[in-house]
């Protein structure tokens, strides 16, 4: 016979951003629990509010299966002495198994005899092993933990009451001061608290206590809601996912309801009502089938449809206060000139080590001065890049920007063009923050993705040089996110700019600062790690082979858009079994030129033709190649290494490299030696796995 | 219900649940919090249950009482219970239906709000409590004090007697909340409003006031040294609301900003730990004396 299980742990509100998580936990810890101790059982169902987390698990044996097991000793030769008598050796063992020498038998393994003995395991009942299942409530890990009371306990939130079913029956456990039972606590304010019977029951029971205790059928509850007002109302939601799984976690028993705001704020700059609707109030703001944003806001309530008009409207009075301190900032941040606003930069601290606003601004600007020099710019251009990096911070100090964070770069770019900004700086206002999230929008103008870069090389560079390096899940300052964001948009621009000969600009510009940081070597090569990892990360995202990305990255990162077409050029030419004839040939000479020095090969200590083509071939080629490699032309470059294949199988079929005499010898080092510096400056062709995949 | 009516009720509904009623503290601070009434006594091992109201002072948020949401001193009611009760949330939810609330005809929730105060070195856990989406009261379980961590662990219990009044008589400008029958907040506080905004926006005497800074810091110091924690506390307080209008007045620079804080973190840590000590010398007589009502 088996039977249903239940565990609820009762807790005070859980914040909404831990509940998804902990309930896939539970879950997968509860499967885990029940295989370790071997108890047959049907099905999981996990259920989570803010107030509870449970798990269900249908047809629970009620004990563990029997187990017949099987126990090897020692060799029948050691278990008998020359009378046939059993040894200590026999007797201990048996008794170590909690048997007798009588139940010993032999079995051969490997051609051996060895004694064996069979034992039975009984199960045990699951009622009793139950009661371990607290350790399971108790594993369940959350990113903040507090104690309440005189507990010594740490939990997410205080724990109140527990439910723990086999069955009909209660399964005693207890953590700090309470201790399992059959009751559950319904809605705060609309239920009541309520007797479970048995396990089964607990969705249903909970129901009418106003618990809609499923995550799902909770969120869909809401959905649908939102959906039929949409409709009755001829309305287009906006219902972000993210918002949608927020609320569905702050209530028990949703009811959507909605209210107005005064036409006169619609003036305000839509991002900031969207921000105060949905950030502050969680609300899901309302557009028209057109697209406008229309003076309403819809919300969901912890309760049922009974006064909701009270609810509706208190939402409505603390709505309309927040959008009145929004209004009043949008006309407060409008009076004065950008260029009073800026000074006000050099009392904001950045980093305590690196200054304040004011100083970061002034790097970014030599920065994106030089960067600007380097993309040969115009003169309007140039200009324009320069009042972006000036301003690019400014509505840092602004009011808006100070209450709703996110809103940065977005009112900048606004309040720009009210005071008058060029179009191309405005832009560039808002766009040097992007991306905003792993794999958000890139800038797409020229000057805000320079100002971009500039404002993210800062960050990066300025952080580790005073020691702030991103390890494991660690990365409070979002590090990896920018020198992402700084090597997507190079790509995307395709601008043949060396990653390195960026990070050693911003890094010379620190060593002018005198800061405290750590040592100039130190510094370097952690900046140069740390861009290589991120390159090597997008290239692994692109579906390139580590081994191909290893190739590709051994010289740094260099000009990313063309570091990322030559590891795409590897892949195929992997693919590619005419390649073979090449790679042998480029590979031999990597192999051979490390055991040379790279001097220039003389022809007057050539002895044999072969290596006099492959001499005059490397003439021709060399500078085709270097010029390849200044334009940018991974698949060129190749074409010329390539052309040297032939040459390079003859002068090894035709040549001893390692000659007796040492002039010889040292001169056909020198020469490959030369050639393995232009083949290694395109990839370390060695490092690949060339065993073709077709 | 009038403000008057609302604190008294308060009051009531907390002394019922065994809180001391005490009084305002009379040092200028910015929250119920750094009354001594909780910031030292939530410390040690003693337990501690008590209610008062206390005047906040918040400079910078000064408005010339022109703006109907913010003010320079507004009131808290403040209640703390070591240790928190099983059934804190219930006691709570209880003070409003005190107030009138019904929480069935509304939408009341619990929303994660940690609570941080890096000045005092205090922490802790809890949530902002929405009564129809209007924040009302701050509710935390104290984490850390001083520095120290705190044990048992203190729930503390802020309401907003301003915002809980706005929505209680529906009001929608802060003056024109009924104080008692016949007399607003705008009748009692608008002119000092309007003298405390242009004196710390406009009339301060800057050098006055970081000499003042000084001043208290130093004598806080010294006589921690003696031991005597409470005078101490004091001057710290005054350490705090000194760098409030200096820091509203827009006179202190980054470098200095971050400096003044530490200097005050430094201090309250210092005396977080001296007062535990004072107390454990004295033999925590509060933990006697629960054990004596016990008996």
């Amino acid at each position: 016979m088996s039977k249903t299980v239940l565990f609820e742990l009762g807790v005070e509100e859980l914040p909404a951003r831990f509940i998804d998580d902990a309930l896939q936990q539970l879950e997968l810890k509860t499967e885990t629990w029940f295989r370790e101790q071997r108890i047959p059982y049907g099905e999981v169902k996990g259920f989570a509010t803010p107030r509870r987390l449970a798990v269900q698990i249908s047809d629970v044996a009620e004990k563990q299966p029997d187990i017949e097991e099987e126990a090897k000793g020692p060799a029948k030769k050691i278990a008998l002495d020359e009378n046939g008598e059993w040894t200590k050796a026999a007797v201990g063992f048996s008794k170590g198994q909690g048997k007798d020498v009588e139940d010993i038998y032999f079995k051969e393994v490997k051609g051996t005899e060895y004694v064996h003995v069979s034992k039975f395991i009984q199960g045990e009942e699951t009622k009793e092993l139950l009661q371990d299942f607290r350790s399971v409530f108790l594993s369940i890990t959350f990113s903040k933990n507090m104690r309440w009371g005189s507990y010594d306990l740490r939990y997410a939130r205080p724990i109140r009451w527990m439910v723990a079913l086999f069955g009909e029956e209660i399964i005693p456990f207890t953590i700090e001061n309470v201790t399992t039972d059959r009751i559950t606590y319904g809605h705060r304010f609309l239920g009541d608290k309520a007797s479970l019977r048995s396990a089964e029951i607990y969705e249903e029971v909970l129901n009418d206590e106003y618990v809609i205790s499923n995550v799902t059928k909770r969120k869909n509850a809401i959905r649908e809601q939102l959906l039929t007002l949409e409709e009755n109302k001829g309305w287009k939601l906006i219902i972000d996912e993210e918002l949608l799984t927020e609320v569905t976690h702050l209530v028990e028993y949703p009811t959507v309801f909605f209210g107005a705001y005064n036409e006169e704020f619609l003036e305000l700059p839509e991002e900031a009502l969207i921000t105060s609707m949905k950030e502050h109030q969680r609300y899901f703001p309302v557009r028209s089938q057109e697209g406008a944003l229309l003076p309403y806001f819809v919300g969901v309530r912890n309760g049922d449809d009974k006064h909701l008009d009270t609810v509706s409207r208190g939402n409505e009075k603390v709505l309309k206060a927040r959008l009145k301190d929004a209004q009043f900032f949008y006309e407060e941040d409008q009076k004065g000139t950008i260029d009073q606003k800026l000074e006000k930069l050099s009392r904001m601290v950045y980093q305590v080590e690196l200054g304040t606003l004011a100083d970061k601004v002034k790097r970014i600007r030599a920065i994106t001065g030089k960067i600007s020099e380097w993309l040969n710019l115009n003169d309007l251009e140039k200009q324009q890049a320069e009042r972006a990096a000036e301003i690019c911070k400014f509505d840092l100090v602004t009011q808006m920007v100070d209450e709703f964070t996110e809103l940065q770069g977005v009112m900048g770019e606004k309040y720009a063009r009210l005071f008058g900004e060029e179009e191309a700086v405005a832009r560039a206002i808002n766009e040097h923050y992007m991306p905003r999230q792993a794999n958000g929008a890139l800038p797409s103008s020229t000057i805000g993705s320079i100002v971009s870069i500039a404002d993210k090389l800062d960050t990066i560079v300025g952080s580790i040089s005073i020691g702030i390096i991103p390890t494991g899940s660690q990365d409070p300052y979002g590090l990896r996110r920018q020198a992402l964001g700084v090597l997507q948009t190079l790509q995307s621009q395709q601008w043949n700019i060396p990653v390195e000969k960026l990070i050693d600009l911003v890094h010379q510009f620190y060593r002018e600062l005198n800061l405290p940081t750590r040592t100039e070597e130190e510094v370097h090569q952690d900046l140069h790690e740390f861009f290589k990892l991120r390159a090597a990360y997008l290239l692994r995202e692109k579906g390139i082979d580590p081994d191909i990305v290893e190739a590709t990255l051994t010289n740094g990162v260099q000009n990313f858009a063309a570091t990322i077409e030559k590891a795409k050029l590897l892949v195929d030419k992997r693919q590619d079994p005419t390649f073979k004839y090449v790679h042998e040939a480029l590979g031999r000479v990597l192999n051979l030129a490390k055991k040379a020095d790279a001097v220039e090969a003389k022809p007057k200590y050539f002895e044999n033709d072969s290596e006099v083509r492959l001499y005059e071939a490397f003439k021709l080629v060399h500078p085709e190649y270097v010029q390849a490699m200044q334009e940018d032309s991974p698949s060129q470059a190749l074409e010329k290494l390539s052309e040297l294949a032939s040459p390079i199988h003859d002068f090894f079929d035709g040549t001893m490299v390692m000659a007796e005499d040492e002039k010889v010898r040292n001169n056909r080092l020198g020469l490959l030696s030369q050639i393995a510096a232009d083949i290694k400056e395109f990839a370390d062709l060695n490092a690949i796995e060339w065993k073709q995949q077709f | 219900m009038n403000i008057q009516d609302m604190i008294l009720t308060l009051q009531n509904h907390w002394s019922n649940q065994g809180c001391l009623l005490m009084q305002a503290y009379d040092t200028e601070k910015g929250a119920g919090t750094m009354s001594p009434m909780t910031l030292l006594r939530s410390l040690g091992p003693e337990p501690w249950n008590v209610a008062y109201v206390e005047p906040s002072r918040r400079p910078a948020d000064g408005r010339y009482g022109q703006n109907p949401n913010r003010l320079y001193q507004h009131h808290q009611f403040q209640v703390i219970m070591k240790p928190s009760p099983d059934n804190i949330q219930e006691l709570y939810l209880d003070s409003l239906r005190a107030l009138g609330i019904d929480p069935s005809q509304h939408d009341i929730r619990f929303v994660e709000d940690n609570w941080e105060n890096p000045t005092l070195g205090a922490a802790g856990l809890g949530w902002e409590v929405w009564l129809d989406g209007m924040e009302i009261t701050q509710f935390t379980y104290f984490q850390q004090i001083g520095g120290l961590e705190a044990r048992p662990v203190s729930a503390e219990i802020t309401y907003g007697l301003e915002r809980l009044a706005s929505y209680i008589q529906d009001k929608e400008n802060v003056f024109e909340l009924e104080w008692t029958s016949g007399v607003t907040v705008g009748d009692i506080f608008m002119q000092p409003e309007y003298e405390h905004s242009i004196y710390t926006f406009e009339e301060s005497d800057e050098t006055m006031l970081f000499n003042l800074f000084s001043t208290y810091e130093k004598e806080a110091e010294r006589i921690m040294e003696k031991g005597l924690v409470f005078p101490a506390y004091d001057y710290v307080l005054k350490c705090s609301h000194t760098f409030n209008l200096l820091d509203a007045k827009g006179v202190i620079s980054v470098t200095e900003r971050t400096g003044y804080i530490s200097r005050v973190r430094n201090l309250a840590r210092k005396i977080a730990k001296t007062y535990v000590e004072e107390r454990e010398r004295l033999g925590f007589p509060m933990l006697a004396k629960e054990v004596e009502n016990h008996e």
